[in-house]
């Protein structure tokens, strides 16, 4: 793909500029919530017979490289990989560097997402062996986006939308390469036992389930059966064995720690009495927190809380850590549904209590499913690094218009019955409520709540939770009033960053309409 | 001439680096001609990079500083930082001289009532601006700016100004203004820019003698003349010290503006020269030394702080014990100790029900015309009632009563 190729744009419905075209496809605009409507059939991988495949279940093969050549890789293609071993992974850089061996260009890598870990993959796309990236960039890779020096478009999706994008053809995974704590020669996979053991390998399963060849690299051969099978070997076309998938230390921490910053715990103490005062929390309940510092906080408010009414949940969502693990340990719920592990209590969790159970997005977030979870779930507490006077908010950019942070479940978690977003209202005089998000990657008609430090503003839209609060001695403010009062703090307002006119990513919405545009750093 | 441009010391202050937030480092070096270069590096320069070069030529200008090579690391520093930190380092450098720099002034809150509720007092360090701005956040009866004990020697100068602008431009909510000096005579010169901007308190450190009390109350006086303030300041001297500890009445008594006493038990049990528990029990008679001359004096009696901000349960411990010893609040070196010391300081849902009778026994014959209060077949004694009264008015300011 050529740097300078020329996309015609278009405005969206969100009145946000949009290319037409992305690395050669032609895109649907966003629509509106619900308004895009597919049509046809889910894609589907090449019909195969198991008389191709050895007898014995052996599909063992020396390493990465021949793997990669018995795929037939070749110029053009796509490989993907996940990260479950988040910022610890070492296989899918050793992947694509032993594509780089082989000697192919322009391949597309698609990860579920991408760390500061695999920065290597940059000289991979300076050389041309990389031509682009599809799927959430953190730092390094970010950064070298958003200077406008990856040779093709980079598409930011969901973990929802990737889901999406590889069910209705979207995108097409010619070899996908799955990284797994424990494995046995058939291919079949697990993530919550081994010295590399991360938890669920739910990110991974899309791409075992569609892509024309799967490549299983594990670091803990067992023998046949490998149990629980989080992928099943029946997908799998070879299995390579290395010294290493991942540093331990990175994939989990060994403890999450509570953030200590008072501003922060005063914002989860918020989340946690306006989940309480606005009847929320109560019998049978479901909510969903990352693995943040405000999260943690507030899963430990919340449970005091619940203690203290006698509130019992019925399933919550991980990420988990020790704190979700905890709750149900203490039958404060019945069940964890979750994505993945953030450390080393919710791994041993989910690999010994049968009520801690492994997800995947498929269950989770697609939205080609016949429904998913995420909108099951009461009540979700997010982050954003900016809102706007509408309850519009990004996740991907900084102010200054440098992507910085994936997309992860964030856009597909918003379906929730009410979404709150816990952010401090400026972080370092940079005021967090905007008059114009630098990127939009949640619609605020999605957002309900935005809790800050200094004040709780509920979405107009949800008078209904206007009035469940009516009595509660929470500081419930108009958004505009808190936006006011960070920008007399900070100065005034921030003067808007130059911004290049090229198009240098784009962010898709859940159903894989274009909602907005990553704009290249000048 | 030449002399003179030899003479000429660049100065610096605030700090930098990727640890640091909300402050910024300044350096200016003066220099014969050429006017003001300013060379600006800042995390927030896509946002604020013009404003903070606007700022600061505007301050530069103020000080008279005309001709200068200065270069500006911010950490995302606000305005009243950013000239605070200007001023400093323009005075480092010989420049500036009897000029101040003062940020827009907030309007000022009522003015603190004497016997207002002292429960807790979060201190917040001096030289630290980024717990400034969302210190009164906490719920805290009262912030403490410090300028004494968690202020590094060389860094006094400067978050003297800090302090004096933050006491302009921040908003503190309802939380009583209070500013702790150095020990005199340095303290001295924290008053000259403290008190025009209306502290609603002054502690006045390692107090032994009265003497140090009168000075720091006559400057306070002088100053406010000068300015031609009467809103009043009070004074609240915190004694270290066995030789304190002895004079505690004296002390307490030397000055009509004290309205609180307390005591500092780390200096106290280092003058000592023993251990400080978590019982606290080497200080038990300095400590109801404290609480006697107090009360002897018609003034609070406030603890010391209690140290270890990860023990919740001995915290509250030392309060429920600082409390049945008749202190009326303690401090605070971390916000999350705020919610257990006003737990620690609240009467218990008994007291009020008896205070509450004996109120309702207390109007009763109030009613009646009678001399005698009595609740059932008991008589109640004059001091029980005030005491009941005063419970009351404390519970209905802690919210415990409507």
């Amino acid at each position: 793909m050529a740097i300078l190729e020329k996309t015609e744009s278009v405005l969206n419905a969100a009145g946000r500029r949009v290319p037409e075209t992305v690395n050669g496809r032609h895109q649907v605009p966003y629509l509106g919530l619900g308004k895009y409507q597919p049509h046809g059939n889910k894609a589907a991988p090449p019909i195969r017979t198991a008389a191709d495949y050895p007898e014995n279940g052996d599909k063992r093969v020396p390493d990465l490289e021949n793997a990669l050549r018995r795929c037939g890789l070749r110029d053009g293609m796509v490989i993907s990989s996940h990260h479950h071993l988040r910022d610890g992974d070492r296989v899918a850089l050793m992947a694509l560097e032993a594509a780089a061996r082989i000697g192919v260009k322009d391949l597309m890598w698609f990860p579920s997402a991408s760390f500061p870990t695999q920065k290597g993959a940059i000289e991979l796309m300076a050389s041309g062996v990389i031509d682009h990236i599809e799927g959430s960039m953190n730092g390094p890779l970010g950064d070298y986006c958003t200077q406008g020096k990856m040779r093709g478009m980079g598409v930011l999706r969901s973990h929802g939308g990737r889901w999406q994008a590889i069910q209705d053809g979207e995108v097409h995974i010619d070899i996908a390469v799955i990284a797994a704590p424990t494995a046995d020669p058939f291919g079949n996979c697990d993530g919550s036992h081994g010295k590399s053991a991360c938890g669920s390998l739910g990110f991974a399963l899309a791409d075992s389930i569609y892509a024309d060849h799967v490549i299983a690299v594990t670091d803990n051969l067992v023998p046949f059966p490998c149990v629980p099978w989080q992928i099943q070997g029946n997908n799998v076309d070879y299995v390579v064995e290395v010294d290493s998938i991942g540093d331990p230390a990175k994939i989990v921490s060994g403890t999450t720690q509570i953030t200590r910053s008072p501003d922060r715990l005063r914002i989860a103490e918020f989340v946690a009495r306006f989940l309480r005062d606005a009847g929320i929390m109560r019998n049978g309940f479901s909510f969903q927190a990352g693995a943040g510092g405000i999260a943690l906080a507030f899963v430990s408010y919340l449970k005091q809380m619940m203690k203290e009414a006698g509130v019992k949940a019925r399933f919550v969502r991980g990420g988990s850590t020790k704190y979700l693990v905890e709750l149900l340990e203490e039958g404060l719920t019945d069940y964890i549904l979750d994505g993945q592990t953030f450390d080393l209590s919710g791994v041993q969790s989910m690999a010994n209590h049968p009520r801690h159970v492994a997800t995947s997005p498929f269950t989770s977030y697609n939205y080609h499913g016949k429904g998913n979870f995420a909108s099951l779930v009461d009540a979700v507490v997010l982050g954003a690094t900016e809102v706007d006077a509408n309850f519009n908010a990004n996740v991907v950019t900084h102010s200054d218009g440098r992507l910085l942070h994936g997309i992860g479940g964030w856009q597909n978690c918003l379906a929730a019955g009410c979404t709150i977003l816990a952010v401090p209202s400026f972080r370092d005089r940079i005021p967090v409520i905007v008059d114009d998000v630098t990127t939009l990657c949640g619609p605020g008609e999605l957002i309900d709540v935005i809790v800050t430090e200094r004040g709780i503003a509920i979405n107009p839209r949800r008078q209904d939770l206007m009035n469940a609060v009516k009595s509660s001695k929470l500081p419930i403010r108009p958004l505009p009033e808190i936006k006011a009062e960070v920008e007399r703090i900070c100065g005034g307002k921030p003067q808007r960053p130059h911004r290049g006119n090229r198009p240098v990513a784009v962010v898709k919405w859940v159903d894989g309409t274009v909602l907005d545009s990553v704009w290249q750093v000048v | 001439m030449t002399k003179a441009i030899d003479s000429r010391v660049a100065g610096e202050a605030g700090h930098w680096g990727a640890e640091i937030r909300s402050d910024l480092h300044v350096r200016i070096e003066p220099r014969e001609r050429g006017g003001i270069d300013i060379d600006l590096e800042s995390r927030v320069k896509p946002y604020y990079g013009d404003a903070i070069r606007r700022q600061a030529e505007e301050v530069l200008d103020a000080l008279g500083v005309r001709h200068a090579q200065v270069t500006i690391h911010d950490e995302g520093a606000l305005p009243l930082v950013i000239s605070a930190r200007i001023e400093a380092a323009a005075r480092r450098a010989g420049l500036g001289e009897g000029t101040r720099v003062l940020p827009d002034r907030i309007p000022l809150p009522e003015p603190s009532p004497r016997d207002r509720m002292r429960r807790s007092r979060l201190y917040v360090p001096g030289s630290e601006p980024k717990y400034f701005i969302n210190a009164g956040l906490h719920g805290a009866d009262a912030i403490i700016l410090d300028l004494e004990d968690s202020v590094h020697p060389s860094e006094k100068d400067a978050a003297r100004l800090v302090v004096r602008n933050a006491l302009r431009a921040v908003d503190f909510l309802p939380c009583e203004r209070m500013v702790r000096i150095n020990q005199l005579p340095l303290g001295l010169e924290d008053l000259e820019e403290i008190v025009p901007e209306s502290p609603d308190l002054i502690l006045i450190p390692k107090v032994e003698t009265p003497g140090q009390v009168i000075d720091a109350s006559r400057k306070i006086a002088e100053i406010q003349a000068n300015y031609g303030l009467t809103r009043p300041i009070w004074l609240m001297p915190i004694i270290e010290s066995a030789l304190g500890i002895e004079k505690a009445y004296e002390i307490v008594t030397s000055s009509r503006d004290i309205v609180a006493l307390t005591i500092g038990l780390e200096d106290y049990t280092a003058d000592l020269g023993v251990v400080k528990t978590p019982t606290g029990a080497e200080s038990l008679f300095a400590r109801q030394r404290v609480v006697n001359a107090a009360h002897a004096a018609g003034v609070q009696a406030i603890d010391s702080v209690f140290g270890d901000v990860g023990d919740m349960d001995g915290l509250r411990a030392w309060g429920g014990n600082s409390r049945a010893m008749g202190f009326e609040g303690m401090g605070c070196v971390h916000p999350l100790q705020i919610a257990v010391i006003h737990q620690a300081f609240a009467p218990t849902p008994a007291e009020i029900e008896k205070a509450q009778k004996i109120v309702a026994a207390y109007h009763d014959a109030q009613q009646k015309g009678l001399g005698v209060v009595s609740l059932g077949s008991k008589m109640i004694d004059a001091p029980v009632v005030q005491r009941a009264l005063k419970l009351m008015a404390r519970a209905q300011a802690m919210g415990l009563v409507a």
